[in-house]
């Protein structure tokens, strides 16, 4: 089971590897909507500090969200996706290990980009270090919950602009306590609690989201 | 289960046997809910008294409380619905679900819109980033994202089960959102502002604000069974009982 798993991984991230201009469109993607906020809300340093973590979270969410279209429709449409469906192997398991491989790269460039980001908004040096800890908990949880989302509108017309309608809702929880574990860091009140929680949901996740991405995928492919 | 001293419930699983059942249904519930509005809408704005703190522009509250109801009770009812029609694999129920919810939707817009013409007199201002009202937000956001995936697949199975899936998601994310909007909330701002200000309700207020509800109550299932007569017209078409009714132009 763990061979499948590995086998996956390492194809997906292979074919990820030869297409690198993807990667970089979600990254770049983020770079730009966080550099656009200072010039939409005036370059007031004091207004940035306090913006900050909104904004590296929410750039963050829509950037992973750009990102989900390409978890199944590659594969859907040359039809390994149906392969899939049919091995014996357990299909959350392969879900899983996708989901994975989709992380790995469109999630961590995500997270190693914001703490260089975190700086152009002045945030303290501990600011930094939750935001990269609450980004490394929270982007796999919206790679998973995006996942369920994606492989319902696999194949369906508007299918990118339906994913962030049925998954940003969805997302709320990641978003909250993504941002306001920052927040509390920097207003001195200590993020713990809200990293706990990110924690919480991160592990909640990663048990129902394959399952459900799972059953998706087969309505989706009957 | 066929005994003969009760009503075969199960019989009703299809549509056929529904149908006429749920133009029934659908005739009592509108009379009811005309008589109920009538007479509730009368007691809000007529006989119930005035509030000695909020003044008269309390009234709109029993319309609004009793939409946030439904409009909460709504998700969880189609979400029950959806997974019934995803786990038996019973047309009626999803049928159910895609009928319940542009109501649900419907009710939270309401709640959401009355909620701004209270606060605008109460609180002074149209929108306040409150728990509760954020929360309302998202549930309509909810409804919107099954209603627009249902109608983007063309093949009303598939619609079925991936809207199906999508509420039995919905709902185990609902109370997570819930919790997670309060605690957001709390931590942003202190004196957090509080709905329900009056001390103790006045019994006239009671008495109609539970009309009201049972009012709305009767609208929602009044307008579910219309609707669900329709997609079942529509996804039935081309069975005879369909053709037949057509034929005799009773449908």
């Amino acid at each position: 089971m763990f061979e499948t798993f590995r086998t996956i991984l390492k194809r997906d991230l292979t074919l990820a590897m030869r297409r690198r201009t993807d990667l970089m469109t979600t990254l770049f993607f983020f770079v730009i909507v966080v550099s656009l906020f200072p010039l939409g809300i005036g370059p007031e340093m004091n207004t940035l500090r306090l913006i900050a973590p909104g904004v590296v979270w929410v750039a963050a969410l829509l950037a992973s969200m750009l990102a989900l279209e390409r978890l199944f429709a590659a594969d859907h449409a040359d039809g390994t996706l149906e392969q899939m469906l049919l091995t014996p192997q357990p299909l959350a398991l392969l879900v899983f290990a996708k989901i994975f491989a989709h992380w790995l790269v469109s999630g961590v460039p995500l997270v190693l980009m914001a703490p260089l980001l975190g700086l152009q908004y002045d945030l303290s040096s501990e600011g930094l270090q939750v935001l990269l800890i609450s980004l490394l908990l929270g982007t796999p949880t919206l790679s998973l919950i995006g996942a369920i989302g994606a492989a319902l509108t696999l194949g369906l017309r508007g299918g990118g602009v339906l994913v962030s309608l049925l998954v940003l809702p969805l997302t709320i929880p990641v978003l909250i306590f993504g941002a306001g574990s920052v927040e509390a860091t920097v207003s001195g009140l200590g993020g713990d609690g809200h990293l706990y929680m990110l924690g919480a949901l991160l592990v909640m996740s990663l048990v129902l989201a394959p399952v459900a991405s799972a059953a998706a995928l087969r309505i989706s492919n009957e | 289960m066929n005994n003969s001293r009760f009503i075969n419930w199960f019989k009703f699983s299809s549509p056929a046997a529904f149908y006429p059942l749920a133009g029934k249904i659908w005739l009592w519930s509108t009379v009811i809910t005309a008589v109920l509005m009538a007479v509730g809408l009368y007691l809000s704005f007529f006989v119930a008294p005035t509030d000695y703190k909020q003044g008269e522009g309390y009234r709109i509250i029993f319309i609004h409380v009793p939409a946030a109801w439904m409009s909460m009770f709504i998700y969880v009812i189609m979400a029950g619905w959806a997974a019934v029609g995803l786990v038996f694999n019973t047309r009626l129920s999803s049928m159910m679900a895609s009928a319940l919810a542009p109501t649900g939707a419907l009710m939270a817009f309401i709640a959401l819109w009355t909620g701004a013409f209270w606060g605008k007199p109460m609180w002074g201002t149209w929108w306040v980033w409150d728990a509760r009202l954020t929360s309302e937000l998202i549930l309509f956001f909810l409804y919107l994202g099954f209603i627009a995936l249902q109608s983007s697949i063309d093949d009303p199975r598939r619609a079925d089960r991936a809207g199906a899936i999508l509420a039995i998601v919905g709902v185990v994310n609902i109370p997570i959102i819930y919790y997670s909007v309060q605690w957001w909330n709390t931590l942003h701002q202190g004196a957090t502002i509080k709905m329900g200000g009056e001390s103790s309700m006045e019994a006239t207020m009671l008495y109609t604000m539970l009309l009201m509800t049972v009012a709305f109550w009767a609208y929602s299932i009044a307008t579910a069974m219309s609707r669900v007569r329709s997609i079942i017209l529509e996804r039935e078409k081309d069975t005879t009982w369909v053709q037949e009714m057509v034929r005799e132009g009773k449908a």
